[in-house]
């Protein structure tokens, strides 16, 4: 098996809610410049673990490095620009589509030049004649490709995606599976997926993680999951947990 | 007003009592209560102001602020348990309002240092005041409640908490001081405020009974905007940890 360079290490990580353990221990590694998809049954932890990676939760106990760093020596928003994270379902605020791929520079007191907007777009395979138009106007699909984008402006070397093509009709979802991969290959970025998708986990992940009930049941490369060692995420393949 | 026809207002009580038997609406219960307690509430604090104006002690008109302060702070911080610590939140909003308006008041000599004035004027502006918070608490918590992707989009970006419930919190500041302002836009052509229709009916000159009204009104403009800014700005980052998260998260 090809060993990796840890982008995000996790070493018995533990996450609850008022005494209620949600994940952990948990003891795993995201490959640096690859894509590792997280799948699971719904309430596995799978957000959770996203979550902690970039810091919007901190672990009960534990620790996580990013790129050899403990998230908690790691100044909040400078670790969540390096960490970006594209939401499931890709919100954006009022304004044209410009305003939104502003926004990380914005809330640097920085401004984003209409060329660097058009780059940005086109990246995620959009034409500049989105660029004025209203947000709130654009399908499912055409707003994840707007929220990948705005992620991307913030140069964040890894990538956090979770479940961004859930709720997309099939050829969108081939589009956005696509665009991933090409960031991936373009920019050497670490993706990070939630996917409910098997299918997709196969053919897009280089590396998975299988989370159940919060625990880490296997991990490995994506191949692991047509012929799982572990009689729950066998299970979980056929169709038996939810 | 004579006895007999402080006596007969309260055939303004029986037809409500009335029309509520009649249509069977269950109204009865409730209206006796705030009858009574209003009658009972009203009297002790007309006996209560007596006695501290005759008294023309300081130490009374503070106490007698201090009272107000309370039941409003109490009252108002029922609506915002959503926020920890809201409590000594709205008390320093409240005592901050208060004393920003008297010490202008006072400081510029707008109104006589007596108990006549700064009672009654300290009710209007601590009660509207609580108007205010609660008004905002209940708007802000709603806000957050429903945007709570769109916070969570901004600190993801690398926003820090103030930016992330910027929107939220402005949104919220303008939604609870809209009514005061409207109300000013109609006042006097819609409605004659009580304190001066109260003025007018005890004999006071119109025009001055006019003057006084404005000063409220203007009052009241800076206690609502003033309120709900402070509060406002008291109350988001206890929304939110050290690490910029925010508290009580709820994943799957």
């Amino acid at each position: 098996m090809t060993t990796y360079e840890p982008a995000i290490h996790f070493k018995d990580v533990r996450y609850s809610i008022d005494g209620k353990p949600i994940v952990g221990p948990i003891t795993g590694s995201f490959p640096a410049g690859r894509i590792t998809t997280l799948v699971g049954p719904s309430g596995a932890g799978k957000t959770t673990v996203l979550k902690l990676c970039n810091g919007l939760l901190s672990a009960d106990s534990g620790e996580i490095l990013v790129q050899g760093e403990p998230v908690g020596s790691m100044e909040p928003t400078a670790l969540r620009r390096k960490v970006g994270m594209a939401l499931q379902d890709a919100p954006m605020v009022n304004g044209s589509v410009y305003d939104n791929l502003a926004l990380p520079l914005r809330l640097q007191k920085m401004e984003l030049s209409e060329s660097d907007a058009v780059s940005w777009l086109g990246d995620v395979g959009l034409s500049s004649d989105y660029l004025h138009k209203k947000a709130t106007e654009l399908s499912g699909g055409q707003r994840q490709k707007v929220s990948i984008a705005r992620t991307l402006v913030n140069h964040s070397d890894i990538l956090l995606m979770d479940e961004i093509t859930s709720a997309l009709d099939r050829g969108s979802r081939r589009e956005i599976e696509s665009l991933i991969t090409q960031i991936n290959e373009k920019y050497g970025t670490t993706i990070i997926w939630i996917t409910h998708n098997l299918e997709q986990a196969i053919s897009i992940g280089d590396y998975t993680w299988v989370l159940i009930a919060g625990e880490l049941i296997e991990t490995g490369e994506s191949r692991i999951l047509e012929d799982p060692s572990d009689e729950r995420v066998r299970r979980f393949v056929r169709g038996e947990l939810q | 007003m004579s006895p007999i026809a402080l006596s007969l207002t309260l055939i303004f009580v029986l037809i409500p009592l009335l029309l509520s038997r009649t249509l069977n609406l269950g109204l009865e219960k409730d209206t006796i209560i705030a009858t009574v307690r209003s009658i009972i509430q009203l009297f002790a604090v007309g006996y209560i102001l007596k006695f501290v104006f005759d008294s023309d002690s300081h130490i009374y008109i503070l106490l007698m602020i201090g009272l107000m302060i309370f039941a409003a702070v109490h009252n108002a911080s029922k609506k915002g348990k959503a926020i920890p610590g809201i409590l000594p939140k709205i008390t320093v909003t409240i005592i901050a309002v208060e004393v920003l308006t008297q010490g202008i008041l006072l400081g510029f000599g707008i109104v006589p240092a007596t108990a006549q004035y700064i009672i009654p004027i300290s009710g209007m502006v601590v009660g509207n005041s609580m108007v205010l918070s609660i008004l905002f608490l209940n708007r802000f918590t709603s806000e957050m409640e429903a945007h709570r992707n769109r916070t969570e989009l901004i600190l993801s970006l690398g926003g820090t908490p103030k930016q992330a419930v910027h929107t939220q919190l402005t949104d919220s500041i303008k939604a609870s001081t809209i009514p005061t302002i409207e109300s000013q836009k109609t006042m006097g052509l819609v409605q004659l405020p009580g304190m001066m229709s109260g003025q007018i009916i005890a004999g006071a000159d119109p025009v001055q009974a006019v003057q006084f009204q404005l000063l409220i009104l203007f009052l009241l403009l800076t206690t609502a905007v003033v309120s709900s800014i402070l509060l406002g700005f008291l109350s988001y980052p206890a929304l939110f940890n050290e690490r910029m998260q925010m508290i009580r998260q709820t994943s799957n």
